[in-house]
């Protein structure tokens, strides 16, 4: 039942191979945990398992797998409708997946309503801010830090991180830019203090500026002990912040591991379900793969509009995916 | 003068319509939940307010300790049960549910009850006396009573929705609810909460009509609902101080309606009313909605 329906010939190897990613995260749990890097040794904090979601009859998610550990910052990238938002949405618990379970801390959320997770520390960024329009800034924290766990982060400490909202604490968030909205929802799920951070999308509809000015303060936000899950459209902003790095191409994990691993000829080939060497000299191999900044993906943003998606779809079966995780 | 005594009055009984819609306009701001059975629900407060008094004896007044608390119990079991439940299926679903509700309280109280009118307080002073300015404007303590009554209950659940956690979390679960959930706040919860408060005015109002008129089984849809209907949307869908307006607006109209033609006080009611609907359908209050 797992099986798409669309069963491509050829495809050999890769494919298993790829499945092989979460069965990896299955034999890796009985096991004990994975060590691919010094962060991943400790348990997992969140632990989605084979995970299938369903929008009425479309499949969004097939059975994604994924491990989250304590102090990371785990970045799911990948096109439009990918199944990236839907992932996290079903993390905070908006959806009921159709298989599957998600765990949290060692026990299972997949029952429990989103409000109960998010109290118990998992707290989200939605897409699109999703602010109280009608409240000022301040009761957008207020709301957040009502049913907060014990932690750092207080209403002052979040006026500290983003200096401009004291001053405007008393501002209707409807009258806010983009950006300033963006800050208030970061700062919102902040002061809930959750273990688990969840962005979906931060860089939507956001000005390149302002992104890096968001993202800047990451690392503040991961010295006080968060862990991020990250959901992002814009692949080099997330290769910039990721301690690891998972790629979904319609509803499937095409590619995953650290960033320093993958070169960007893979994480294209994830992105837009292309063979690299199916797109000329452009997928050559950085050898330092993405350590930091500038990414030439960036540039060829448009790519996944020129191939036409039947055709994406059988140059992702045939091409080969890259599993670096564990190996 | 007679004009303005008309006018007078109408301010007044429009105290009593706000008292009424305040309620109606509280559970559509928050839940959209468009009650059909909340006239019945004020009936349903003021029977039980005979009953208490009949049972205990206390004064007509005091009877208002004991049912809006009742009431306010109902109306979270109620929002929590079945309101809940049509919710989740749709908005729509809610409609049927409270219509049928309303089928159902009141047919229930003329099998149980009985179809005769009542009445709260006969005789008690208050209900009867009145004080005269001048010669031709006479006011009746009553309706002042229930006018100051009706200011502050509005003005108690603005200061309640604006500053208190609850009230921040009413509007917050009212923008969106989903990213309330994120917060970790029970919208349920939240919707029984404003449920609760819609019922407790509702029994405050249902008793005031008590004193001031009489009810049957049916005055509820009859009566009660289309006033309340009729000045939350003259005053505004979900702004507190639009629905003392619309019912201010739609006291005055009857009152002069019935100067007119005593048989044309219902109609200059709802002329009023499809004319805000015709030509300023949001309401005569430009406040942004609440909801």
């Amino acid at each position: 039942m797992s099986e798409p329906p669309r069963e491509p010939k050829g495809r050999g190897p890769a494919w298993t191979e790829e499945r092989g990613t979460s069965d990896e995260g299955r034999r890796g749990l009985e096991s004990g945990p994975a060590a691919s890097g010094a962060s991943r040794a400790s348990e997992a904090l969140l632990e989605v398992r084979d995970l299938t979601v369903h929008h009425g009859q479309l499949r969004a998610l097939d059975h994604i797998s994924l491990r989250v550990f304590p102090g990371e910052v785990y970045a799911i990238i990948g096109a439009n409708g990918a199944g990236k938002s839907t992932l996290l949405r079903t993390i905070a618990g908006l959806h009921q997946p159709t298989e599957g379970a998600i765990l949290y801390d060692g026990k299972d959320m997949t029952k429990v309503r989103p409000e109960r997770r998010a109290t118990r520390g998992i707290a989200m960024v939605p897409e699109g801010r999703r602010l109280f329009g009608s409240l000022t800034v301040e009761e957008n924290l207020l709301v957040g830090a009502t049913y907060a766990r014990k932690g750092p982060w207080t209403i002052e400490r979040v006026y500290e991180l983003f200096s401009w909202m004291k001053d405007r604490r008393t501002q209707r968030t409807a009258q806010l830019s983009g950006g300033e909205q963006q800050s208030v929802a970061i700062g919102r799920a902040l002061v809930a203090n959750p273990r688990v951070l969840l962005l979906d999308e931060l860089s939507l509809g956001l000005a390149p500026v302002i992104v890096q000015r968001i993202y800047a303060m990451l690392p503040q936000i991961l010295a006080s002990g968060l862990t991020v899950l990250l959901v992002e459209q814009d692949v080099s902003q997330a290769l910039r912040v990721a301690s690891h790095l998972q790629c979904l191409l319609e509803g499937h994990t095409t590619l995953e591991g650290r960033p320093s691993d993958v070169t960007p000829a893979q994480v294209e080939a994830a992105y837009f379900g292309l063979a690299p060497a199916e797109h000329g000299g452009a997928a050559s191999p950085s050898p330092g793969g993405y350590g930091g900044a500038g990414s030439p993906l960036v540039s060829r943003g448009g790519l996944g509009g020129i191939v036409p998606p039947e055709i994406a779809e059988e140059l992702l079966w045939h091409g080969s995916t890259t599993s670096s995780r564990g190996s | 003068m007679a004009w303005v005594n008309d006018i007078i009055q109408g301010i007044l009984t429009g105290g009593l319509y706000a008292l009424f819609a305040c309620g109606l306009s509280l559970m559509f701001g928050v839940m959209k939940v468009v009650n059909l059975a909340h006239g019945d629900l004020a009936v349903i407060g003021g029977y039980i307010a005979v009953g208490v008094i009949t049972v205990t004896h206390i004064p007509v007044l005091w009877s208002v300790v004991i049912v809006v608390p009742l009431m306010a119990l109902l109306g979270y079991v109620l929002q929590r049960t079945v309101i809940q439940a049509s919710l989740d299926r749709s908005i729509l679903t809610t409609l049927l549910v409270t219509f049928g509700l309303s089928v159902v309280i009141e047919n229930g109280l003329l099998q149980f009850v009985n179809a005769d009118s009542h009445s709260l307080g006969v005789g008690n002073a208050i209900i009867t006396s009145s004080f005269s300015i001048g010669s031709q404007i006479t006011i009746a303590y009553l309706l002042l009573l229930i006018f100051v009554v009706a200011v502050v209950v509005l003005l108690g659940l603005q200061y309640f929705l604006s500053v208190s956690k609850y009230g921040r979390l009413i509007r917050a679960v009212a923008d969106d609810k989903e990213a309330a959930q994120l917060s970790g706040v029970d919208y349920r919860h939240v919707f029984g909460i404003a449920a609760a408060i819609a019922f407790g005015t509702v029994a405050l109002a249902g008793i005031a009509y008590g004193m001031y008129s009489q009810f049957s089984p049916t005055t509820g849809t009859d009566t009660i609902l289309l006033f309340a209907f009729a000045a939350v949307v003259i005053g505004g869908l979900g702004s507190l101080w639009g629905t003392l307006l619309g019912g201010v607006v739609l006291g005055v109209a009857q009152e002069i309606g019935a100067q007119i033609n005593a048989s044309d006080q219902l109609l200059a009611g709802y002329i009023v009313f499809l004319a805000v609907l015709a030509f300023r359908p949001q309401g005569l209050t430009t406040r942004r909605a609440q909801s």
